[in-house]
């Protein structure tokens, strides 16, 4: 039998060519995922790729009999090569390096070769259409006309990523740190400062696939530059620290979109984490995507508890201290930083809110999934058991909110208000909308300049003397975040203090779409 | 325990930069590498007979071969052992 070297395309047919020989050396332009397998070079006839545990694969062994009489019929089974019994020759494929190679997601699946060429493929079995590929119209005349096929073995949970790394194409070009048999990986992770302290999925080859599965970007694509060190972060490296964090595959392009957020020069990273004050990069997702990967805008919303809130906000995280080098002690210099700092991530409550969404609000559709960044520090709690109509209730909410990095600086530092769906159902019974409660919102966080200047009060904290006779806002424009979050009960919202270089001067919260 | 990728930007070596030398062997251990070139065993023989006059507690270790790095079982083993290492490079 000759090797034939198999080129892997696109799935369009034909989906890969018989090109050559065993002679790898002979051609100058082989690409990396072009292999070996045992299939002769300009072979004709069919390839049909089964398993004994798959039930069609059973009932059509008569098929697989008269197939063979008439064609040129390779059987390769995944599971046994003795199956099936009635065939004299089965190419033993528990090695699932053909399944691989031909991308096989269904057993049984025939493939038609013409000269070395895939020409047609066909999953399952429906007689009609093996009759005509195989221009025998009285094959499987005792059989159903139709039974589904099994998945694949090549496809199970997990083993697509190992084989991807048994068969030699993996793209990934990270440096391999050796662990001794003897020696702890976590161990490890931790004395390298790989951690943020907690431990960390050790981030193995396979599990890496595993989570570049998550999007179809390019492994090599560089994602942005990461602060402090500048670093060229690629899609990779993002990978690599998702799979420490603890990600699913499925949250992998959240990651990301919060790297590229992270990344933009007016969001100011360098600055946020370089800062002694409290503030970190928080996440907030918005759009579909928050719910298909099962993010939490409910009870605990901004605690602990929920894999993907706990997990997003830490990868970005493990990135800027991986990839950026930063470290506290190192260029993160807080004073005291906050438990947010590990990550910090949680969704919008969109399903049952009045108003519009924060990330509508900035000008994305509702039906597009988005990720928020506000470089905010600890979370402020604010209750108010009494107020029933929307007038008291923005007037309460004001009065914490003045207090956001200090109750006599003004128009320094931005917040961001997660108003929870008790205190929401005020404004939603009355009919106020969001904007009409950001506007009444402002009033009553607009004072006297002579209330907060340096001094007043017997405070000598405050705004400069020369605005004593001016107007103040508590926030700058486009300063003040508004999201719905948290379960139903409980007459509780939250203020998420800004950090205290808010705006251009500093950072200023970015939104980006989140591809897929 | 399969490798593990790095997730650092790798500006920084792989390997961790080597320890200042103690000023004394004085209550160290000592591990004696063999890198398996020639003649290397004969320097390691005379430096742990000097060093066993001196009261210090010297090991002796070796690489499977000389043309490549030494195996991480047993770098994971020297340094689990011993304080300070003397290696013979060169025959």
């Amino acid at each position: 039998m000759l090797g034939g070297v198999f080129q892997s395309t696109e799935l369009a047919t034909p989906r890969f060519a018989v090109c050559g020989d065993r002679v790898l050396e002979s051609h100058a332009s082989l690409a990396k995922d072009e292999i070996m397998i045992d299939i002769p070079k300009d072979f004709t006839g069919f390839i049909a790729v089964v398993k004994r545990d798959c039930s069609t694969c059973r009932l059509i062994e008569p098929a697989f009999r008269e197939l063979k009489r008439g064609a040129s019929l390779q059987i390769h089974s995944q599971d046994d090569p003795a199956f099936p019994e009635t065939i004299d020759e089965v190419f033993d494929e528990r090695r699932l390096e053909l399944s691989y190679r031909l991308d096989i997601e269904i057993v049984p699946t025939l493939i038609q070769f013409q000269k070395g060429e895939e020409t047609a493929r066909l999953v399952g079995w429906r007689r009609k259409d093996w009759r005509r590929l195989t221009s025998l119209p009285m094959l499987g005349a005792g059989l159903p006309e139709f039974s589904p096929g099994c998945g694949s073995k090549s496809v199970e949970p997990g083993r697509r990523e190992k084989l991807a790394f048994t068969f030699g194409d993996t793209p990934l070009q990270a440096r391999r740190i050796d662990v001794a048999s003897q020696q702890d990986e976590h161990e490890l992770i931790f004395e390298r400062g790989w951690s943020d302290g907690l431990p960390v999925v050790p981030p193995t080859e396979e599990r890496v696939l595993r989570m570049l599965a998550g999007t179809t970007r390019p492994p090599a694509e560089v994602i942005g530059i990461i602060p402090p060190d500048h670093a060229p972060c690629t899609i990779e490296k993002v990978a690599i620290n998702a799979v420490m964090a603890g990600c699913k595959p499925e949250y992998f392009p959240v990651v990301l979109a919060a790297v590229e957020a992270a990344c933009l020069d007016e969001f100011c990273m360098h600055g946020v984490l370089a800062t002694t004050y409290f503030a970190a990069p928080i996440v907030i997702v918005n759009g579909p995507i928050a719910e298909k990967i099962g993010m939490n805008s409910g009870h605990n919303v901004l605690g602990q508890g929920n894999r993907a809130n706990s997990t997003i906000g830490r990868a970005l995280q493990l990135v800027i201290r991986n990839v950026g080098g930063g470290k506290p002690g190192g260029v993160d210099r807080a004073t005291l930083g906050q438990p947010g700092k590990v990550g910090f991530c949680f969704a919008e409550r969109e399903h049952d809110s009045y108003w519009e969404s924060l990330a509508v609000e900035r000008g994305f559709s509702a039906d597009q999934s988005t990720v928020t960044l506000f470089a905010g520090g600890g979370v402020h709690p604010f209750g108010d058991q009494k107020s029933r109509d929307p007038e008291s209730l923005t007037r309460s909410l004001a009065m914490t909110l003045r207090t956001v990095y200090h109750g006599k600086i003004y128009g320094r530092t931005d917040a961001l208000l997660v108003i929870s769906p008790e205190n929401m159902r005020v404004f939603r019974e009355t009919g106020w909308t969001k904007a009409r409660f950001r506007a009444a919102l402002d009033q009553a966080l607009t004072v006297d300049g002579t209330e907060v200047v340096a001094g007043a009060a017997g405070i000598d904290e405050g705004m400069p003397a020369q605005l004593a006779r001016k107007r103040l806002s508590k926030f700058r424009p486009g300063g003040l975040l508004i999201a719905h979050a948290g379960s139903g009960a409980g007459m509780w919202s939250a203020v998420i203090t800004g950090w205290a270089a808010s705006g251009p001067r500093g950072s200023v919260p970015v939104t980006v779409a989140i591809k897929s | 325990m399969p490798a593990l990728l790095d997730p650092t930007s790798e500006l920084q070596p792989a390997q961790r930069e080597a320890l200042p030398r103690p000023p004394s062997l004085s209550e160290k251990r000592v591990a004696l590498l063999d890198i398996s070139k020639p003649r290397g065993d004969v320097f390691l023989d005379h430096l742990e007979a000097r060093l066993g006059e001196m009261g210090v507690d010297a090991r002796r270790y070796i690489k499977p071969t000389f043309t490549r790095v030494a195996p991480a079982d047993l770098k994971h083993q020297i340094a689990s052992e011993c304080d300070v290492a003397i290696e013979a490079l060169a025959d």
